[in-house]
């Protein structure tokens, strides 16, 4: 492995990622908590860069931090008077770092011993990707039915979500 | 390139702090940011394995999407859960939130 | 007739500046200076960045006094004219003015996110002008995805936005947020539909193709499209007559009313720089961009053609703010879900199916998009689709009209019968009759 100009992007944008996610489970301002949360959404949007799927790299900003951040960062402030008082870690918080810290290294070694010789993609990504993936979505052999279905799914949690959150009239 | 284990690390990396976040914060509205942790951190893996297996194939980027929509479909239903909690026990920790427990 | 070599080179740089002036620099730098052909290319593009950015920002001098012009002439003043010509340097006066301010600090403020605010939302807006085409080979990144980027770097504005409103630690601030991130998010969804319909007909998010492809402006094509999208647009930066988030009499400033000196010159400058994008994206978008007489020739042209369309755009958008009077809040909201998400939805659908069938009926309906006919053939070869398209908008633009006027007649009537209820009673004998009922 020699030193090549795509790993300064690369790492910029895993320590935003990555420096992110452990600023959402430490920090105790939660509105700082969901800040971080909208960096490291970020940093991952520029990793999909990296790995040159732009248009999830698109979506990725548009969803997480245009609607997704947002809608937590309102929750927060609507939400916020026991902000700051009480502990924001449980009791279980030695046993939680524990579990967190054998899966991060069942993870990697499993990943490392898989696919650690994967050093290359096998194929450059094709020019019309945006096209194939856009006909992968309405065909009825690819992905069609799932589709639809997702489309179903977010009427349904929006018209759910309004009548949870809505306030009880008389 | 980089090596696709890279972005694997860093992937597992997020998820576990995800983990970490979910069975250690008290504030729901945490707990539910630490679960799109998570699910961002399966969107890398399979946005790094379609890139480096299968790029001819859009089949990754396609179940990306499909996690972007039950993402946002959990942050809408699960913040509005959330809100009405939080106006009729006047909290948010979940700990708190104990009616049905033992 | 013979011309000194010199002036061919100066003339063919003049053709197509960009290409020229890039050209130029690389043979300066692999040439000349003996660099690798990847830096120098590395280093062409940070100085188009570079330019670009600056470009955003220190065309604002200019915008901003036009705009104060413009308002002048409305409101029958006379506007800046005491700092240069026509007043023309006064921005330069109240940046100095801005700049020697002291930044103020609120109490409790948050710094870290009160100072970043202001630069996300600089970002936000300069970012945007990365995938804005100037001439046929001009253009920042042709990116495959450049409608989605347009609209994904926007919405970072709104992070911008509740980071401001919180981190000042005012609840003024705090309000003024909430209601522009409520207005914003849907204004979101006429402005995401209404983009859709030049990428649905061009049939790719390139920005480039986008312009290539209008050889007849869409907004001539589709006209009720082009207004609802342009609508949404100003609501998106929160101009009159949708400048509830500002509104200064009512909530004193928004979201930046604790900032101050150069942070607050900053949101400014983000602002007014987003009033302008906005205009540059509805004439590249429904407007046809560069495209005009000669320009496949001399691609010059074609900074000149979309400059002149993003000034008409711009006077026209500041003709209705100084004009219209601000709308309240749920008027606005009521705008938005009752009248532009419906109308847009149902266009949307018809047009995909009437286009479709036409497409199916009609013989090279969509040859004209292929861009290496000539030109006259494309053009004719977009009129049928633009008689079809034209017929739809027409249509459902007249449908919605007539709803929108049934349903206000509607409304008044109701209205005036609520009135006359309140009035009768007052009469002496009134309440026992209707009692009596």
């Amino acid at each position: 492995m020699t030193f090549s100009i795509i790993w300064i992007p690369f790492f910029l944008m895993a320590a935003f990622t990555i420096g992110g996610g452990l600023g959402v489970v430490i920090s105790r301002n939660l509105i700082h908590a969901a800040l971080f949360l909208a960096l490291s959404l970020f940093g991952m949007a520029g990793l999909f860069v990296l790995l040159e799927a732009t248009f999830i790299a698109g979506a990725q900003v548009l969803v997480y931090l245009g609607a997704i951040a947002v809608l937590i960062t309102i929750t927060i402030m609507v939400t916020r008077r026991l902000m700051g008082i009480t502990e924001t870690v449980n009791r279980q918080w030695p046993i939680a770092a524990l579990i967190s810290l054998l899966v991060f290294i069942t993870l990697t070694v499993v990943n490392v011993n898989a696919f650690g010789a994967v050093l290359e993609p096998v194929a450059p990504v094709p020019a019309d990707d945006i096209t194939l993936l856009g006909l992968l979505l309405a065909d009825a052999e690819g992905y069609f039915v799932p589709f639809e279905v997702a489309s179903v799914l977010l009427l349904a949690a929006l018209i759910g979500s309004i009548v949870v959150a809505r306030e009880a009239r008389e | 390139m980089i090596p696709l284990s890279w972005y694997l690390i860093v992937a597992a990396f997020l998820f576990s702090l995800g983990v970490y976040g979910v069975l250690a914060r008290r504030n729901a509205v945490a707990i539910l940011m630490a679960i799109e942790l998570m699910l961002n951190a399966v969107n890398l893996n399979l946005i790094a394995f379609w890139r480096y297996n299968s790029p001819g194939i859009m089949a990754g980027q396609a179940f990306v999407l499909f996690v972007f929509a039950v993402a946002a479909a959990e942050a809408a239903v699960g913040l509005a859960l959330i809100i009405s909690i939080y106006r009729s026990r006047e909290t948010v920790i979940a700990e708190d939130v104990n009616l049905l427990k033992w | 007739m013979e011309l000194p070599p010199i002036v061919t080179t100066i003339l063919a740089i003049l053709t197509d500046v960009f290409t020229g002036i890039n050209d130029l620099l690389m043979t300066l730098w692999v040439d000349t200076l003996g660099l690798s052909e990847q830096l120098a290319m590395s280093i062409n593009t940070f100085i188009g960045a570079f330019a670009l950015a600056n470009f955003v920002l220190l065309n604002l001098i200019l915008t901003i006094w036009f705009e104060r012009k413009v308002s002048a002439r409305v409101q029958d003043r006379f506007g800046p004219n005491r700092v240069g010509p026509w007043g023309i340097l006064q921005t330069v006066a109240d940046l100095g003015k801005l700049l020697t301010k002291e930044i103020i600090i609120p109490t409790n403020a948050d710094i870290v996110p009160f100072f970043l605010a202001p630069l996300i939302g600089v970002l936000s807006v300069i970012t945007i002008w990365a995938v804005v085409p100037f001439t046929p080979t001009a253009i920042g990144a042709d990116l495959s995805v450049g409608a989605l980027y347009f609209v994904a770097v926007s919405s970072l504005g709104l992070t911008a936005i509740l980071m401001a409103g919180w981190s000042s630690n005012n609840k003024y601030s705090v309000l003024g947020a909430f209601r522009a991130v409520a207005m914003l998010v849907s204004y979101e969804v006429p402005l995401f539909l209404g983009l859709m319909i030049p990428v649905m007909l061009t049939g790719t998010m390139s920005m480039q193709a986008i312009v290539d492809s209008q050889l007849i402006a869409y907004f001539f094509v589709m006209p009720v499209a082009g207004l609802i999208f342009w609508t949404a647009m100003i609501a998106e930066v929160g101009r009159q007559p949708f400048d509830v988030l500002e509104a200064e009499s009512e909530i004193v400033a928004g979201y930046n009313i604790e900032y101050s000196g150069f942070a607050f010159a900053i949101f400014y400058a983000a602002e007014w720089a987003h009033g302008f994008t906005i205009c540059a994206l509805m004439a590249v978008l429904y407007f046809a961009g560069w495209r005009g007489p000669f320009v496949e020739t001399i691609p010059t042209l074609g900074i000149v053609y979309l400059g002149v369309k993003v000034l008409v755009i711009y006077f026209i958008q500041v003709w209705a703010r100084f004009t219209v009077p601000r709308l309240r809040l749920d008027h606005i909201m009521n705008l938005c879900w009752k009248f532009l998400v419906p109308v847009m939805l149902v266009l949307l659908v018809v047009t995909i199916v009437i286009d479709k069938a036409a497409a199916a009926l009609i013989p090279n309906y969509l040859a004209y998009l292929n861009p290496d006919l000539p030109y006259f053939q494309r053009l004719t070869g977009m009129l049928p689709r633009a008689g079809v398209l034209l017929f739809i908008n027409v249509i459902v633009g007249a449908g919605a009209l007539l709803a929108v006027s049934r349903q206000g007649r509607a409304e008044r009537e109701r209205i005036e019968a609520l009135r006359l209820a309140e009035i009768e009673p007052a009469g002496p004998m009134a309440p026992i009759e209707t009692g009596a009922d």
